[in-house]
């Protein structure tokens, strides 16, 4: 097979394309230049923020012995990830951006060019597996559950994951690919995981998006909807967030006070005790199925599953139905094409069995049964019964 | 797999015999500074090395001013003419230049106006890149007492159009402004003669023309005045500091020695060869478009010799639609060699400025390739690039349809933004 290889200048993609070369495949090794941040190089310049990543993966590639590109997708990035990042925000809803560049950005723009340029898969160093089902290709976690990736490729679907490729998929922990790429003379071996958003470097979310979402001040409310103080801007704010309310007055209870909902159209936050964070009725909209749908979507019946709401959050006991009834798209997106992978009207219900706590609008909900990743559906609204069905609006 | 290499632009083969003159003057102990026996033996050898490198341009031994290279002959003729002239003078701030420039001098220009007060005056160029005389003529004559230098490049890295550099150094001396030009791809190429050139300052490169990497000069008038960028030892006339490479001035020298006693018949030789390339190329996409200008007559269409308006090892095109890392992508996996303009630190293919500076949109810029022949070019090079061209170009173009619109169908993908 011809591999291309996104190598993000890390440990996990050096090992995975030196697997993919070892498995017999012709591999080329191509790191993805996604952003044009001012200061790094000259004026103007696009594309060559991560110098030393772009050395590094190359050095990977050499001592491999395949060729190694760089292929600009800043703009492409700047359009689908950054903006979306920043729309998402403004909207009051906490978007992922790790899988929002795997969607439209790795496994989209980069496999598209790479198909077109003769290549039959894109090899990345997920920790998830492909694995072939009665049905088709199905998405699985990882054999290393302290790694595991498949939540943020759980929004990719049967298309995408017919021409990926992820050789970590059953390595037992991250200490012995590390042992490898060290056995392997990877310069990478030691080089630290990246943790924060890959466009905010200093991993101020706060600071970065008051400079590129316009706020003012507004209200904070309790749940009763009695004014508590004031906010610098309600787009700044997730749920679930605790720090940063500044309410003068102590609660009543005395008991800290979280961020329960944002409301930017009157720009508004809603506080309340930890315990109104737990939700027990999550509904997805926009969802695709990482693989072959589920038997229940035909029926509407429920199925019993798992979900996950963040990368490395706990999966919790749910069971979901899909509903085919019209759902309200957000106002600034307009559904084109029917044939889309992710079905606009198309809604997923989603119940607890358990509470939980900090769910906000704009996550995505993927779905599990076992280690098989189902879906994903972006979370539209959560409830909580303990507000009566008061819905938590994005 | 045999490799074409059309990239001579970037770096061409060593000669052999700058390699042979090289590596016997490694060999040899001394530092021309010294004074004892080791030290007069290399001084000889290095200053037999700058008579022959100054006989192949036109100059006195006494103006060839040794660098590492051109990008450091570059800062130090714009560096050491700008801070020279202001020092006479603080208000004497105003650069004329064109926006082609390579990024050795773009970048110390703006240097010089972001730290140190430079008011850059662009000139404008044609759609081939030749700056527009009647303009640089009205610039320098604004007000020439407060300009320190005026610099062109005498021909262009990316589309080798040629300058007409002594019409603007002899005007640029008219207004007694010091001129600098940037021949990095010229010398070795093309005749140049500094003497009768016009030109205050000329900067140029050892491996550019088949001499080792690492070495450079910087031609620089006996009446010139420079203020020195790197200070030490006060070698070569007190410009420029640092223990002589007579090694590599030996290799250099032997370099130029050659190309210039081939030049003539290389010059022929390459434009013939280029001119099919262009004709090959244009046959095989209907669409390339040739950028920069021809050696040809503009008025009559009449064919000129090779060199006369376009360097003759260069051909340049922009293919529409594609993009060029799928090009450079498609053509080094087939085996050809050659570039999208001017690199990156990062290996990213930047939209080029020259060609955003002569108008074109950054779709366009995007999809530039240059091919470039040097001394080791022969016709099957350009038999091999045509054999490969179609089948990489289709699958390009197939990418570059992909990057606007999207046939894999994502999550999202039904949702377009308002």
């Amino acid at each position: 097979m011809k591999v291309l290889a996104a190598m993000s200048g890390g440990v996990d993609s050096a090992v995975a394309a030196a697997r993919a070369v070892d498995a017999g495949h012709e591999v080329v090794g191509v790191h993805l230049a996604l952003s044009r941040m001012p200061g790094t190089l000259r004026t103007g310049s696009r594309g060559c923020c991560t110098i030393e990543d772009s050395r590094d993966a190359w050095r990977a590639c050499e001592k491999l012995g395949i060729p190694y590109y760089t292929w600009d997708f800043s703009e492409r990035f700047a359009e689908d990830v950054v903006q979306d990042f920043v729309d998402e925000y403004a909207a009051g809803r906490t978007p992922n951006p790790c899988m929002r560049c795997n969607e439209r950005i790795k496994f989209a723009a980069l496999l598209e060019k790479a198909l077109a340029l003769g290549f039959d898969a894109v090899c990345t160093g997920h920790y998830a597996k492909v694995v072939e089902g009665e049905q088709g290709l199905e998405l699985h976690r990882a054999a290393d559950w302290a790694k595991d990736q498949s939540y943020v490729l759980g929004v990719l679907t049967a298309e995408q994951l017919s021409h990926s490729l992820f050789p970590l998929a059953d390595t037992p922990s991250k200490e012995q690919v590390r042992a490898e790429a060290a056995e392997r003379g990877l310069t990478v071996a030691t080089k630290p995981d990246s943790h924060d958003i890959c466009f905010i470097p200093d991993g101020d979310t706060r600071g970065w998006l008051a400079e590129r979402v316009e706020m003012s001040e507004g209200q904070i409310l309790d749940a009763q909807g009695q004014v508590l103080g004031t906010h610098p801007g309600a787009q700044a704010f997730t749920v679930g967030q605790r720090k940063g309310l500044n309410i003068g007055r102590p609660a009543a209870d005395g008991k800290p006070r979280f961020v329960l909902e944002v409301r930017p159209k009157d720009n508004t936050v809603v506080v309340g005790p930890r315990e109104m964070l737990a939700v027990d009725r999550v509904a997805g909209i926009r969802p695709s199925w990482a693989g072959a749908p589920v038997s229940e979507e035909a029926t509407g019946d429920w199925f019993d599953c798992h979900l996950q709401v963040r990368a490395h959050g706990d999966p919790v006991p749910a069971r979901a139905r899909v509903e085919q009834g019209s759902d309200q798209l957000p106002d600034d997106v307009t559904p084109v094409g029917a044939t889309a992978a992710g079905s606009a009207g198309v809604r997923w219900v989603i119940e607890l069995h358990e509470p939980l706590q900090g769910v906000a609008p704009g996550q995505t909900a993927v779905l599990y049964q076992g280690t098989r990743v189902l879906g994903q559906a972006t979370i539209d609204s959560a409830v909580n019964s303990a507000r009566l069905g008061d819905a938590v609006q994005g | 797999m045999n490799s074409v290499y059309l990239d001579h632009a970037a770096t061409t083969p060593m000669r052999p015999v700058a390699l042979e003159a090289y590596t016997e003057a490694a060999r040899r102990l001394g530092n021309p500074s010294s004074l004892h026996r080791s030290g007069r033996s290399a001084q000889l050898h290095l200053e037999d090395a700058r008579d022959a490198l100054a006989a192949t341009v036109g100059a006195h031994p006494s103006e060839v001013i040794l660098t590492a290279g051109g990008t450091e002959a570059d800062n130090l003729a714009l560096k050491g003419l700008y801070w020279a002239r202001r020092s006479q003078d603080p208000n004497r701030t105003r650069i004329i230049l064109t926006g082609a420039e390579h990024h050795a001098v773009l970048d110390t220009i703006t240097w010089l106006e972001q730290h140190d007060g430079a008011e850059l005056v662009f000139v404008p160029m044609d759609a081939e890149g030749r700056v527009d005389l009647a303009a640089w003529q009205a610039e320098l004559a604004v007000a020439p007492e407060q300009t320190a230098l005026a610099t062109l490049m005498w021909a262009n890295n990316e589309i080798g159009t040629i300058q007409p550099v002594a019409e603007a150094a002899t005007i640029a001396a008219d207004q007694g402004v010091p001129f600098h030009t940037d021949a990095v791809q010229a010398v070795g190429s093309i005749p140049i003669d500094f003497a009768s050139s016009g030109a205050t300052t000329l900067a140029f490169s050892g491996h550019k023309l088949g001499g080792p990497v690492g070495i450079g000069a910087l031609l620089v008038r006996r009446d010139a005045t420079l203020t020195p960028v790197l200070h030490g030892g006060g070698q070569e006339r007190q410009i420029r500091s640092g223990t002589l490479p007579v090694a590599l001035m030996a290799g250099f020298a032997a370099a130029a020695t050659e190309a210039h006693q081939h030049l003539d018949a290389e010059r022929n030789r390459l434009g013939t060869l280029r001119d099919l390339l262009i004709e090959k190329v244009q046959a095989a996409v209907g669409n390339a478009v040739l950028r920069g200008a021809q050696d040809r007559d503009p008025a009559t269409g009449e064919k000129l010799p090779a060199g006369t308006r376009r360097l003759p090892g260069n051909a340049h095109f922009t293919f529409p639609g594609c993009e060029s890392d799928s090009l450079l992508f498609g053509l080094d996996t087939a085996g050809v060699e050659c570039s999208a303009g001017s690199a990156c630190t990062a290996g990213v293919a930047q939209p080029s400025h020259v060609l955003t500076a002569l108008g074109l949109d950054e779709a366009e810029a995007r999809s530039a390739l240059r091919f470039t022949l040097g001394h080791t070019s022969v016709p099957a090079d350009v038999d091999h690039l045509l054999d490969v061209l179609p089948g990489v170009h289709q699958s390009a173009l197939t990418a570059g349809m992909a990057g606007r619109v999207s046939s894999i169908r994502t999550a999202n993908s039904h949702l377009e933004r308002n």
